[in-house]
């Protein structure tokens, strides 16, 4: 297994040292994080360019005529190009800097939910979304008497077609809002087949690509993704800055979502005119640093390559499944097919905060609780569970000491 | 655990395991219900005033069902100003991990002072608690 992973592409232990927080000690032990789905941390590369941006190359953007001024709007505006090419988008006029995916989802629902979506007209979503892919939804519907339906998941975690069929049978459905990859449960969802099947009854399609984007090389255009949001900070990027994806037309069609400077055409005291796509959805100074910081971000990953990341967490993901599983008492939530590194489980006698507390003293970080995914948890039959989720710079060893330490909660709880 | 399990010492794992304090009565003066969204935590507190005393339906971690389990130990047989005084007094125990002579076994919950997310679990019974009492007068 180890020979599998040390990969002369994949160089592990020089990865680690990308990451000057894992030669932390937490309570005197080293750090093991298995909570990069929740956030990851960040390498030298991110922290040097934002840091470099702060002490050499830094004003504000798209306004100043000085040379500070005009440095700082390529290095900004070069990040939109990288990620035009990560996400293999049609135009560089396509990728909208937000401030994470939550607010991504929230400026599609503000703008084409209010402005192309009618009273009356449908929005699917799943059962196993993020909060962040509903709330903004059941605002919308709230605001603008459109209605929103759910559909089910299988109780291996996967999307149910069978519901999708019968969510979209009365031909109201406009918009299915789904998670490319589930915070809880691991799954991936078929994004293209997804696509393809809201295309063919006249809905469009919007992924919440948060943790996808971290494993997998993601291809809008090969999908035929209307949207497509994610966060930087998730991607070891920054906090505080998120990326919409639409395509041109669709973003053409779509009225301003916050109003001020750097979204306008022209601007009178009577009446104003927008920017074009990007920049009318992006109104004042944007996250100039945590902008370039992600650029950072996207060199380094891509760097290591997709194909690489994805056969080190991929073989992380089944060691982890098989030492856990061989747990007494341990229950591993969903079963997809095609799943990632994000294993949410609960344990007999020992709730989900228990068992994240004594990790904790073992130096050992992972997530307790629902997940911003509640009504998922009660699909689930559970109040709330633990999670582990694994990045580029996760070991085989500490996923050993995470098996030890759930061993080691068991002896508490036996 | 080398050290590090203080906090799930024998009487708060006791408690969780075997709660003596648990349960609906026949006969209540006052309830109320409390609930930790972040992690789901429940519990249901009932109040008899005669016998000053309270039981509760718990859904949660250990913490929190011994935390619930100690406080009605403690309170049985108090009248409402004590019971406030109580409240404060552990509170400030589990915030600054400092035992107070006069709490008890409610001072094997000292420890929680280095564990601050999880403070709340043991003051979601008082909490509940204070509410019932509110409820009552």
């Amino acid at each position: 297994m180890s020979a599998a992973i040390e990969m002369e592409s994949f160089d592990l232990s020089a990865i680690r040292k990308d990451f000057p927080i894992l030669a932390s000690e937490v309570h005197g032990r080293r750090l093991v994080f298995l909570d990069s789905a929740a956030s990851a941390q960040k390498p030298r590369a991110v922290i040097d360019a934002m840091v470099f941006a702060m002490e050499h190359q830094y004003a504000n953007v798209h306004r100043g005529l000085h040379w500070m001024s005009e440095r700082t709007s390529d290095a900004y505006e070069a990040v939109r190009d990288k990620v035009a090419k990560l996400l293999n988008a049609a135009s560089r006029d396509e990728i909208v800097f937000t401030r994470n995916g939550t607010e991504s989802i929230n400026l599609v629902a503000y703008t084409y939910g209010r402005a192309i979506l009618q009273p009356g007209d449908a929005i699917v979503v799943s059962e196993m979304e993020h909060h962040a892919n509903l709330v903004p939804w059941q605002m919308l519907r709230d605001a603008h008497g459109v209605e929103l339906r759910i559909v089910k998941i299988t109780d291996s975690g996967e999307i149910d077609f069978n519901s999708l069929e019968d969510q979209f049978a009365d031909g109201k459905v406009k918009l299915l809002a789904v998670t490319h990859m589930s915070n809880v449960l691991g799954t991936y969802t078929p994004a293209e087949r997804l696509a393809k099947f809201a295309h063919a009854r006249g809905a469009k399609i919007l992924l919440d690509g948060c943790q996808a984007i971290v494993h997998r090389q993601v291809d809008v255009q090969a999908i035929d993704a209307d949207f497509y949001v994610f966060s930087g900070h998730k991607l070891y990027g920054p906090t505080g800055i998120g990326i919409l994806y639409a395509k041109r037309e669709i973003l053409e069609s779509m009225p301003p979502f916050l109003g001020g400077g750097d979204m306008i055409g022209t601007v009178s005291y009577q009446r104003s005119t927008w920017a074009k796509p990007p920049h009318r959805f992006e109104a004042g100074t944007p996250a100039i640093l945590e902008t370039i910081g992600l650029g950072a971000a996207i060199d380094y990953v891509e760097a290591i390559g997709f194909p690489a990341i994805a056969a080190h967490e991929r073989i992380l993901t089944e060691h982890a499944l098989s030492v856990l599983s061989a747990i007494p008492g341990l229950r591993i939530l969903g079963s997809a097919q095609d799943r990632g590194g994000v294993i949410s489980f609960t344990m007999e006698d020992a709730h989900a905060h228990d068992i994240a507390t004594l990790l904790d003293r073992q130096g050992i970080a992972i997530r307790a609780g629902h997940h911003c995914a509640e009504p998922l948890m009660g699909r689930l039959g559970v109040t709330s569970t633990a999670r582990a989720s694994f990045a580029l710079y996760t070991t085989i060893e500490e996923i050993d000491a995470l098996a030890a330490g759930l061993i080691r909660v068991k002896q508490v709880f036996g | 655990m080398a050290g590090n399990d203080q906090l799930y010492q024998d009487i708060v794992m006791d408690r969780f395991r075997h709660p003596r304090r648990a349960g609906r009565p026949e006969k209540f003066d006052a309830e109320a219900e409390g609930s930790n969204p972040l992690c789901g935590d429940r519990i249901h507190l009932y109040f008899d005033r005669a016998a000053s005393s309270i039981s509760h339906e718990s859904h949660g971690c250990a913490i929190m069902i011994a935390s619930a389990e100690l406080m009605a130990d403690a309170v049985a047989g108090k009248d409402a100003a004590q019971i406030r005084q109580l409240r404060a007094q552990f509170e400030t125990v589990v915030t600054t991990g400092t035992e107070h002579p006069a709490l008890g076994d409610l001072n094997a919950l000292a420890s929680l002072s280095e564990y601050r997310a999880r403070i709340r679990c043991a003051t979601l019974p008082w909490a509940t608690l204070g509410l019932a009492l509110e409820g009552a007068e």
